[in-house]
């Protein structure tokens, strides 16, 4: 793979970077939430 | 009178009245014309340029200011549960609340757009071009705009989030009307702008009252 | 119809999307990782040297930013007309990834740009009609957190999505024809050789894949959500 971005590379990368931010943080987030959601469900359960 | 004329003079000599909301439309309106040259500097030529631009988004800006009240008074006061019962269709009741409220914001903004952009040193012809785009233009704003009032009715600061729900919506209407301007001024014409504009009011016109009544009933009914 | 309102069911939905879950993230980080190599592998475009490598992600994010709408469109229409249950829901969950979706494409589209054209933003009529998009976003999830009521607020919110709907063939169609009057740049739209081809749609079709996987998840995290509420409502009373 050829990672010489001359000379755009400050474009690129700023862009690539934003994207994995922005989709990996709303992955991680999502995933989180359903994990709480998962969580505070059972612990209701278990109450009940 | 029938009930459509009744609801329609109560809702002018309503907006009359309270605080005038012709005046503080118009108030604004000016004062963003005025603002305007303070912020890009005085040069005539320039202005002349952006000044279709500037008194379209002024006067939207201005119709707006008066929109959130357009059923929080009726829906405070409990008035809207009667008139939703009336036999007036709902549609229509909506249709009338946006004739007034053009009557009494977009009318007189339009009527004192050609002073202000005599301020901006716009050539008659431009000038006859943006009052006849603010004269069409206008109730679209109020069409479009009473969808978002009727949306928010029931919020206690709805008139916060009114604005974010329909300038998207209402980007066309701004686009043709100053983009109509800015052709004459380029001489090319301004019919172009102003036919795609009277086709966005004329369907807003038609449509809103639809959207806007159905908005209505699912805040009434719960 | 009837296919549709079988898993309009949470429990239907939540056996649903359970099964297919685990494929669609699989085939999200395939098409992803795939694309990812195949671009970084192949020879610098000849007009555009390496920049055609933001392409690959800003043209899928744009894509996929009207696709989301479409979707909570679809949805709302459902909600309204038919009063499918799920569909509220599901529209709510997709807002942000769509805005998301969005926002990506004008940043993108931004650094795309500069290197083309010299500046980070032409009011090019793409860019500008996304912009209007991601306004229409905020709106749409502005809505739904103002009013209290939920079921008032899934009623208002559709409708706000169906006018949006309707308006936004009418705002590009209104942009474009205002970036015509201005003779603003339109972006360069030259074909693409097959080497590049494959990297984009692999990219798209991870983008869409990825659209779809979350957009289970956040349902299936609003199920959860409401059993919740019901416990704990039924707790307290």
């Amino acid at each position: 793979m050829n990672f010489d971005m001359s000379p755009y590379g400050a474009y690129i990368w700023p862009a690539y970077g934003v994207s994995v931010l922005a989709l990996g943080g709303i992955t991680l987030w999502s995933w989180l939430r359903w994990q709480w959601a998962k969580a505070k469900l059972a612990a209701l359960e278990k109450k009940t | 009178m029938s009930p459509f004329a009744t609801l329609l003079v109560r809702d002018v000599k309503l907006a009359a009245r309270s605080g005038g909301s012709a005046a503080l439309a118009l108030s604004f309106f000016a004062l963003v014309a005025t603002l305007m040259p303070l912020g890009v500097g005085a040069d005539l030529r320039l202005l002349a340029r952006i000044a279709g631009g500037v008194l379209w988004v002024g006067a939207v800006l201005a119709a707006l200011l008066s929109l959130d009240r357009l059923f929080q008074g009726d829906y405070e006061d409990g008035s809207l549960d009667l008139i939703a019962l009336s036999p007036l269709p709902l549609e229509l009741t909506a249709l009338a609340k946006i004739f007034a409220h053009w009557l009494s914001t977009g009318l007189p903004l339009t009527l004192l757009s050609p002073l202000l952009a005599l301020m901006f040193n716009l050539p008659p012809v431009p000038t006859l071009v943006l009052f006849v785009s603010l004269l069409i233009g206008t109730p679209a704003v109020s069409a479009v705009g009473a969808i978002g009032a009727s949306l928010t009715l029931s919020l206690k600061r709805g008139g916060l989030i009114l604005p974010l729900l329909i300038l998207p919506l209402l980007s066309p209407a701004v686009i043709f009307g100053a983009g109509a301007v800015s052709a004459s001024m380029d001489g090319l014409g301004a019919a172009g702008g102003l036919e795609l504009l009277a086709a966005f009011a004329f369907g807003a016109v038609l449509l809103s009252p639809f959207a806007t009544a159905a908005c209505v009933r699912l805040n009434l009914g719960g | 119809m009837n296919w549709l309102f079988r898993y309009a069911n949470p429990h239907e939905f939540m056996r649903l999307s359970g099964a297919v879950l685990p494929f669609t993230a699989i085939a999200t980080a395939l098409c992803i990782g795939l694309s990812l190599y195949l671009g970084f592998s192949a020879p610098p475009d000849y007009q555009q040297g390496r920049t055609v490598l933001i392409l690959y992600i800003h043209v899928p994010a744009a894509t996929c930013a009207m696709t989301v709408y479409g979707a909570i469109a679809v949805c709302s229409l459902l909600s309204l007309v038919w009063r499918h249950p799920l569909s509220d829901t599901a529209a709510r969950a997709a807002a942000p990834l769509g805005a998301i979706f969005t926002a990506l494409g004008l940043i993108t589209g931004a650094l795309w740009g500069k290197p083309m054209w010299g500046t980070y933003w032409v009011w090019d009529a793409r860019l500008t009609s996304f912009l209007l998009l991601l306004f229409i976003y905020f709106g749409y999830m502005a809505l739904w957190n103002a009013i209290e009521d939920e079921t008032k607020a899934a009623r208002a919110a559709a409708i706000l999505a169906l006018v949006g709907a309707v308006n936004i063939p009418i705002i590009k169609f209104s942009v474009e024809w205002w970036s015509t009057l201005h003779q603003g740049e339109s972006i360069v739209s030259g074909k693409l050789a097959p080497v590049f081809l494959a990297p984009l749609l692999l990219m798209m079709a991870g983008y869409m894949l990825l659209f779809i996987t979350l957009w289970m998840v956040r349902i299936r995290t609003a199920i959860l959500e409401r059993r919740a509420t019901v416990l704990m409502q039924r707790g307290t009373a």
